[in-house]
């Protein structure tokens, strides 16, 4: 087969350069078919997601704001070792660490933890990098299913540790859930 | 002549005005609307109820954008510009006959503003004007851009002009009157010119789409090569000039179209209506069927526009000159045999 012949999806049309006659020359005929196909779109139904209302499905992987975690006795998971804000090609963490005092224990896991933690939405590109590079599976941006909304004032996207560490209700029910399988 | 006759007719005028810049206004929205319904898409459904008020949101947007007057030597040609464009589009509904006539306050009132015996020439005369307005304004704007396409706007016009004045004579031979009013007397039943004249109505047509700069004539605006076209300098609410005038004058020419070709407010039945609804129900029902065509019309301006690819200029060109002006010419020529024809003559 020569290659002038060849087609992959089998939908080449061949390119003429006949010259038109004058009825076609007037194009009435090949508009009215074009007319006609529009007009059955008319009538089809509408591929539009109207989005505060309607929310588009989302992929089971989708990378929405990060969530801290909690384990199954609600403390905090993080240590702050800093492994995600220096895996985060976005420079967009910074925390404080602290040492964990002997009344904290039921706070934080480890006997490091953060003081202060915060992600800089708008640097962020949702890569998920910080996610991979996490020891202590503290922060997940798969499994939070939220999205960082819209807000008027830059200081306003640095979220903090109140926005970010999972609520302790949650915590609780995830490990009752645990427990029952 | 009583003073009656100025109150009924400025009333008349009045609610015309109104009309058309109502049509005008929601011919905006219907644009967008018909765009998304052809495209699978919704469309403007924020501002109001389905989107209802977003003419008004538009109109409010474009009154509180700066006023910005560009760095030209012809300032007053330069505000005059979207006037006259306004203006001319505004005028020609003055000789349209909206209706046959109501019976009110014990005379008849005829649903016309005026109705001069040249009613068509009057149209034409009119609607030649608005390309001073594109003209004036592309040359005023002290632009390359603007006055580039304010010159293809206008030769376009200028060509098709004469198409669409063509077209018309034909139909003018069979009608044998200038005054619109006449001519949709003479289509009263069904005896619509469009059934006549099938050829010269499609030239018409055609030459319609090129006088309102509508897609697939619409070369004046084109952001790859000449950003907005002639309205490129022009802000706020002039610029909304411009923009309101292109959809008066689709109306105002669906209407013409509606009026020369497809009987005007006539319907079939309407001699049986008359006699037994009595006059004014079944002129009322004239003027509502009237405004169903002219709607159907402005539909079809937006169907054509979202379903074709427009043309280059060098085939607009071949397509008035070399196409349409010999067809509405040997148009004329059977016509004419026709007539003669039919009066016996050979
Ligand atoms: S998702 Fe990527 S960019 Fe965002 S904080 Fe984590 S590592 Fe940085
Ligand atoms: S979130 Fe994970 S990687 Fe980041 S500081 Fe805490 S423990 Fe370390």
């Amino acid at each position: 087969m020569s290659i002038q012949a060849m087609s992959l999806s089998g939908r080449k049309k061949e390119v003429s350069n006949k010259k038109m006659t004058f009825v076609e020359s007037l194009y009435l005929w090949t508009i009215l078919k074009g007319m006609m196909i529009t007009i059955s779109h008319l009538f089809t139904r509408k591929v539009t997601i109207k989005y505060p209302e309607e929310v588009r499905e989302r992929s089971v992987v989708y990378r929405g704001q990060h969530s801290l975690k909690r384990d199954e006795q609600g403390r905090e998971n993080c240590t702050a070792c800093g492994l995600c804000a220096l895996s985060c090609p976005a420079e967009a963490i910074t925390m404080t660490a602290a040492e964990r005092l002997p009344s904290e224990k039921h706070l934080y896991r480890e006997e490091k933890y953060a003081k202060v933690y915060e992600i800089n939405m708008l640097r962020c590109i949702f890569c998920g990098l910080c996610e991979e590079a996490c020891p202590k599976d503290a922060v997940y941006l798969t499994e939070s299913k939220v999205l960082v909304p819209s807000m008027y004032d830059r200081e306003d996207f640095i979220f903090g540790k109140d926005k970010l560490v999972m609520p302790l209700t949650q915590a609780m029910k995830n490990a009752q859930l645990n427990n029952a399988n | 002549m009583d003073h009656s006759i100025i109150i009924e007719k400025g009333i008349f005028i009045f609610i015309i005005f109104a009309i058309t810049m109502v049509m005008a206004m929601y011919s905006t929205l219907a644009e967008r609307k018909v765009a998304a319904w052809l495209q699978d898409r919704i469309g403007p459904n924020r501002a109001g109820a389905g989107g209802i008020l977003q003419p008004l949101a538009d109109g409010l947007k474009l009154f509180s954008k700066e006023e910005f007057l560009p760095d030209t030597p012809n300032k007053f040609l330069f505000v005059v510009g979207p006037a006259i464009s306004m203006s001319v589009a505004l005028m020609t509904s003055a000789v349209i006959p909206w209706g046959d006539k109501l019976h009110l306050f014990g005379k008849d009132i005829i649903l016309q503003a005026t109705d001069i015996d040249v009613s068509i020439l009057y149209v034409f005369g009119v609607l030649s004007v608005g390309v001073y307005g594109i003209m004036i304004g592309g040359w005023a704007s002290n632009n390359k851009f603007s006055l580039m396409s304010a010159m293809r706007a206008a030769s376009q016009m200028i060509s098709y002009e004469v198409a669409m004045g063509l077209a018309l004579i034909a139909l003018l031979m069979m009608s044998g009157t200038l005054s619109l009013r006449e001519i949709s007397l003479q289509q009263h039943g069904m005896h619509w010119n469009v059934f006549y004249q099938p050829v010269g109505f499609i030239i018409f047509l055609i030459c319609s789409f090129a006088e309102t700069n509508r897609t697939p004539f619409d070369l004046a605006e084109c952001e790859a090569e000449l950003i907005g076209g002639y309205h490129t300098e022009y802000s706020s609410m002039r610029m909304g000039f411009y923009l309101f005038a292109e959809y008066a004058s689709m109306f105002i020419s669906s209407t013409i179209i509606a009026v020369l070709y497809f009987g005007g407010y006539n319907y079939p039945g309407m001699a049986w209506a008359i006699e037994n609804w009595g006059v004014n129900p079944a002129n009322v029902l004239g003027i509502v069927v009237l405004f169903i065509k002219i709607c159907f019309f402005i539909f079809f301006y937006m169907w054509v526009r979202w379903t074709i690819p427009r043309f280059r200029y060098d085939q607009l060109m071949r397509l008035g000159w070399k196409m349409l002006i010999p067809l509405a010419i040997a148009n004329i020529i059977v016509t004419g045999i026709v007539i003669l024809w039919a009066d016996g003559k050979f």
